[in-house]
């Protein structure tokens, strides 16, 4: 097993770990609810994913199989990063495969293969108040949380309608969880707020430079807000994945050339990389040898 | 075709060796040592201590080498170390009357028990680029004070204080132990010990600027520099299988005293009130800065109006640490493909509206009034279609 000399199994000390773990479990308890927590200084800047790091430091074992993704891919630098750091800290296996992995850390995405009971998703989360920007004070949004007094998200979402004719937040789209505590899903696009739902996975959330964690057990129900004459919906591309062909995944935009040529593929890099494996193609997939 | 980007690690390993390289500079220029930024470049040792949270000369040097000298990332670094140092326990507080003192000033009072004492300083110097510095030169100390300064120095803010015209310096009560900032999260509201703890550890340009801010209107407090002093003070513990303090060293601190006025409640009559700083190493500016600061936020706890944004604690103390700021601001380098995609689609639904209404008005003939229900109900069709 090579890991750094001088540092602790997965870097954090262990009384450090069992805090995490600790908070963790008040987070499980109680779906939705930002637990404080004495979040530490890590290697990493700052809102690069410190709030996941610690989660995954402290619920990370000498058996788990350890997947890391930024928006999907996990050959993104700060997900390679973040790869590199727990391998050398830890030794842990990696990989790229979602079924192989036991602890997903992710930025930005929830992979589009279903995870499983086996499985915990681990959510670098930036801002983890889904009321700060309606109410930057602390304090305040503490007592609206208490009070279940979400009015405000709910006006905010009205008044979107009004303007625009629909909501206008696209990612970090709020929901209630469990039918209490409303909850930022961290900038997920809201393509995968459904996966959220009734997910047989322990999906983890850590707010490093806010100091804060919360959970959404396993099975647990999680709603988007939206209203009955205006029901949620997700993003729904024209095209399928350029690929692997694809129509139901999330889909980035890749800029081909200066003249508006673009090309639509798979953001969730293993799950296009199997389908290709398995054979699917795109409209532009590689010709086979054997074709031409 | 179109090849998904690979070989981020390759990329990364090489992008470290050219930092390396970077920050080496020229060989033909002999390397500087830890051991000379420590000794000549003492002000940035005491900056990155200070808001590293870790007094330890030789890794703050150290960290400002290896941050090619960006104060900032050093800060970080040494941060990052301290995090992972078992805790031994707490020292008892300093004594700041028991310092053995290098400057000591008040611009409050012309002469004063102890007299006043510059010590090593800018502050009278012509600020006058000195060329002869370009090569190395002996120098030479100045002749001693005919007698030492006495071992204990009273605080001008206690001269005051027996007259009743400052507020007295009291624990709050119970005298609770003050919280961990480096071990529990902060959380509001943010009692005194507290909100220190942060102004310790914060940015010294934010604490200047928003310092600077309450001088200038946003907010009002009339400060007078009190007393600034800098020295070394013992620094003790108590084991516990000896039950009594021993000294286990000393550290260097620049300690700020702001007198502020008070118009009185009440209750309290009116009388003068305090701003505290206090910094590791010679750190004037920053423990100025923090005293200013200090008595701002507690605009609420003597009842005055809250006005300024230095006046609100969530505002200051959330925002204070540069390595949380530095890190947040900077993580906006990290890849966004998938908000940004989600923010595209949203724009071009929002463009094929508006370039929806855009004709139905000019077919209304009314592009200046509002379109009405009817064409609301025409573009929405056309949406759809």
């Amino acid at each position: 097993m090579n890991t750094v000399a001088g540092y602790n199994f997965a870097y954090l000390d262990e009384q450090t770990k069992r805090m995490i773990r600790r908070a963790l479990l008040k987070a499980v308890a109680i779906p939705g609810y930002q637990v404080p927590f004495g979040s530490r200084e890590m290697p990493l800047p700052y809102g690069w994913g410190t709030g996941g790091i610690q989660v995954t430091a402290s619920i990370l074992g000498r058996s788990d199989v350890l997947k890391v993704i930024d928006q999907g891919s996990d050959d993104t630098t700060n997900a390679v990063n973040i790869r590199r750091f727990f391998a050398q800290t830890a030794g842990v296996a990696t990989t790229d495969s979602t079924g192989e992995a036991s602890i997903i850390q992710t930025r930005h995405r929830i992979p589009e293969k279903p995870l499983g009971e086996h499985q915990i998703m681990v959510y670098q989360v930036p801002l983890p108040e889904p009321l700060g920007r309606l109410e930057p004070r602390e304090a305040v949004t503490r007592k609206l949380h208490a009070l279940a007094d979400y009015g405000l998200m709910h006006v905010k979402l009205y008044e979107d309608i009004a303007r625009y004719g629909h909501i206008a937040s696209t990612y970090d789209y709020p929901v209630l969880v469990n039918g209490r505590y409303l909850m930022a899903p961290s900038p997920i696009p809201k393509f995968d707020n459904p996966k959220l739902h009734m997910n047989p996975a322990l999906q983890l959330f850590g707010a490093g430079r806010e100091k804060r964690v919360y959970a959404i057990p396993p099975y647990t129900r999680v709603e988007s807000l939206d209203f009955e004459d205006h029901p949620f919906s997700v993003q729904r591309w024209d095209e399928p994945c350029a690929l692997c062909g694809t129509a139901d995944s999330f889909l980035d935009e890749v800029v081909l050339d200066d003249a508006g040529g673009r090309m639509f593929v798979c953001s969730d890099s293993d799950y296009c990389k199997t389908r290709q494996g398995a054979g699917h193609t795109g409209s532009q997939s590689p010709i086979p040898a054997e074709a031409t | 075709m179109y090849v998904a980007v690979k070989g981020g690690e390759t990329a990364i390993l090489n992008s470290h060796e050219l930092l390396a390289a970077a920050r080496r500079g020229d060989e033909g220029v002999p390397e500087i040592s830890p051991a000379q930024i420590r000794e000549q470049m003492r002000l940035g040792v005491a900056r990155v201590m200070s808001e590293g949270a870790l007094y330890d000369e030789e890794l703050a040097a150290l960290a400002l080498k290896q941050a090619a000298g960006d104060q900032v990332e050093a800060i970080f670094l040494l941060r990052a170390y301290r995090t992972t140092l078992p805790r031994f326990g707490y020292s008892l507080p300093v004594d700041s009357g028991r310092m053995n003192i290098r400057r000591r000033i008040s611009a409050a009072f012309k002469d004063l028990p102890g007299g006043q004492v510059l010590g090593p300083t800018y502050d009278y110097t012509q600020r006058l680029l000195d060329f002869s510095l370009h090569a190395p030169a002996a120098c030479k100390l100045p002749p001693c004070a005919d007698e030492p300064l006495p071992a204990a120095m009273p605080r001008v803010a206690d001269l005051l204080g027996h007259e009743g015209l400052m507020e007295a310096e009291l624990p709050p009560a119970g005298d609770p132990a003050p919280g961990d900032l480096s071990r529990e999260p902060l959380r509001f509201p943010a009692d005194r010990a507290t909100r220190l703890q942060n102004l310790a550890r914060g940015d010294e340009g934010f604490l200047l600027a928003m310092g600077y801010s309450t001088q200038r209107g946003y907010a009002n407090s009339h400060p007078f520099a009190g007393e600034i002093r800098m020295g070394e003070v013992a620094l003790e513990i108590v084991p516990e299988e000896l039950g009594f303090p021993i000294a286990i060293g000393e550290i260097t601190l620049t300690e700020c005293q702001m007198i502020n006025q008070f118009a009185g409640s009440s209750t309290v009559p009116p009388q003068f009130t305090r701003g505290y700083g206090l910094a590791f190493g010679e750190a004037e500016r920053k423990a100025m800065a923090m005293a200013l600061v200090d008595r701002a936020l507690r605009a609420a706890e003597l009842g005055e109006e809250v006005v300024a944004p230095a006046q609100q604690p969530e505002f200051v103390l959330s925002h204070s640490d540069n390595v949380e700021a530095s890190g947040f601001v900077q993580h906006l380098k990290l890849p966004h493909y998938v908000d940004f995609q989600s923010e595209l689609e949203l724009l071009r639904k929002m463009r094929k509206r508006h370039e929806g209404r855009k004709k139905v008005s000019v077919t209304e003939g009314n592009p200046l009034f509002g379109t009405g229900g009817k064409a609301h109900t025409e573009i929405a069709v056309g949406e759809n279609a």
